[in-house]
């Protein structure tokens, strides 16, 4: 399998979102409007990426029965200094997405990748693989949140679509979170059987 | 290089390497922002002084002061000075009457106790409803705004309650929240600060005449 097809793999056919159903609560949790959704895609996709490469660097190191421990540790260690960083030296980013950053530590995509494709692959195909499925996530991420935004307040990415009083605030609130991402998961597979 | 089998010296190893290592690069990195970040707070803390005041000249940070409010509570004052002159307070205000967790704001008076502006600095309200209250309660419309009102005549209170200020539609625990928060900055502002009528000074008073 060439690293294209890693790539690809993971925004399409193994869509962590879509398909995998992987990491719902980030999904849910943050997906109020479309830019969160983006933002918190993209925090993850680094997160995905640097820590693949880490652990499939490291894979040889780490015994197998204390691994998971491992791992877990490797990805706060990622993500705990980004949150300072961002907080130190972009605080108007920090303001938007600060408060989904530590929830990147308890994805269970991140660990999920890590056990499943880095803790067996070299250390490129890992990068690759993180980044597909960083990607995969945060186009899932931005399509739900954006759908949410637009039929509960009539927006994306605060562009006004149509007046916010057509607007259905159930879809700004937890309960539309999951009637939007069901709706979107039967439109992708009926796509994706075509 | 092959994998490394799981006995137990390996695996205590292993984990303790990678433990180490990781709190090393935990404790650089915050030894390294924590400046940076208590720099951006307080710049983020001047900006949101500035925009609820006038103008001022003094330092508001370096003469905080807590004032002590009805219920019993103490909130920190920023008091804007000119040439001498009080001309305004910045009152870091909180209410954990919200719909979801405590809201922080900054609220700013001129000297007679009318509310000039306010900063929404943390909250946990529902987006796309609650959390609408950083807009709502300065847009002038209907009786939304709260800029420009006098709270020396009593509390502020949202219309449900008897009171003149509408509420955010379909929040009115936030906005009583809100105002609670409001009601509270300025129970404390005026709890210790120059009486108005009088001329006589309380407490930290002194320093403005």
């Amino acid at each position: 399998m060439n690293n294209i097809k890693i790539l690809l793999n993971g925004i399409l056919k193994e869509n962590p979102i879509f398909v995998l159903l992987l990491g719902m609560c980030p999904t849910l949790g943050t997906t109020s409007s479309a830019i969160n959704g983006m933002g918190m895609g993209l925090a993850t996709t680094f997160v995905l990426m640097c820590t693949n490469m880490v652990i499939s660097a490291l894979k040889n190191l780490i015994p197998n029965a204390v691994r998971i421990p491992a791992y877990v540790v490797i990805i706060a260690t990622f993500v705990t200094p980004l949150q300072m960083f961002i907080e130190a030296f972009l605080p108007s980013l920090y303001q938007s997405l600060g408060l989904f950053i530590p929830l990147i530590v308890v994805n269970c995509i991140v660990l999920g990748r890590a056990e499943a494709f880095a803790g067996k692959h070299g250390v490129i195909p890992s990068g690759f693989d993180g980044l597909g499925a960083g990607l995969g996530f945060t186009l899932a991420l931005t399509l739900l949140g954006a759908t949410r935004e637009l039929l509960g307040t009539g927006k994306i990415f605060n562009l006004v679509c149509m007046p916010e009083e057509y607007g259905s605030l159930i879809f700004v609130l937890a309960p539309g979170a999951f009637i939007a991402l069901g709706f979107l998961i039967a439109l992708i597979n009926k796509v994706r059987k075509v | 290089m092959e994998k490394l089998s799981s006995t137990l010296p390996n695996m205590f190893l292993s984990l303790m390497i990678t433990c180490a290592v990781s709190g090393i690069i935990l404790a650089g990195a915050n030894m390294y922002t924590a400046g940076p970040i208590a720099l951006s707070k307080a710049a983020a803390l001047e900006k949101a002084i500035s925009d609820v005041t006038p103008d001022f000249d003094n330092n508001p940070l370096d003469e905080a002061y807590h004032g002590v409010t009805s219920d019993g509570d103490s909130l920190r004052i920023y008091p804007a000075l000119k040439d001498g002159q009080l001309v305004g307070v910045a009152v870091d205000s909180y209410t954990k009457n919200g719909f979801s967790g405590e809201i922080k704001i900054i609220v700013g008076f001129d000297a007679e106790g009318t509310l000039i502006n306010y900063a929404v600095l943390q909250h946990a309200e529902t987006p796309g409803l609650g959390s609408k209250m950083d807009e709502w309660f300065r847009t002038d419309k209907n009786q939304q705004s709260v800029i420009g009102r006098s709270l020396a005549g009593g509390n502020l209170a949202v219309s449900k309650d008897g009171g003149n200020v509408d509420a955010i539609t379909a929040s009115t625990i936030t906005s009583r929240a809100f105002l609670d928060a409001i009601n509270r900055a300025y129970s404390a502002y005026k709890g210790t600060s120059t009486d108005s009528t009088t001329g006589a000074s309380t407490k930290k008073g002194d320093s403005y005449e």
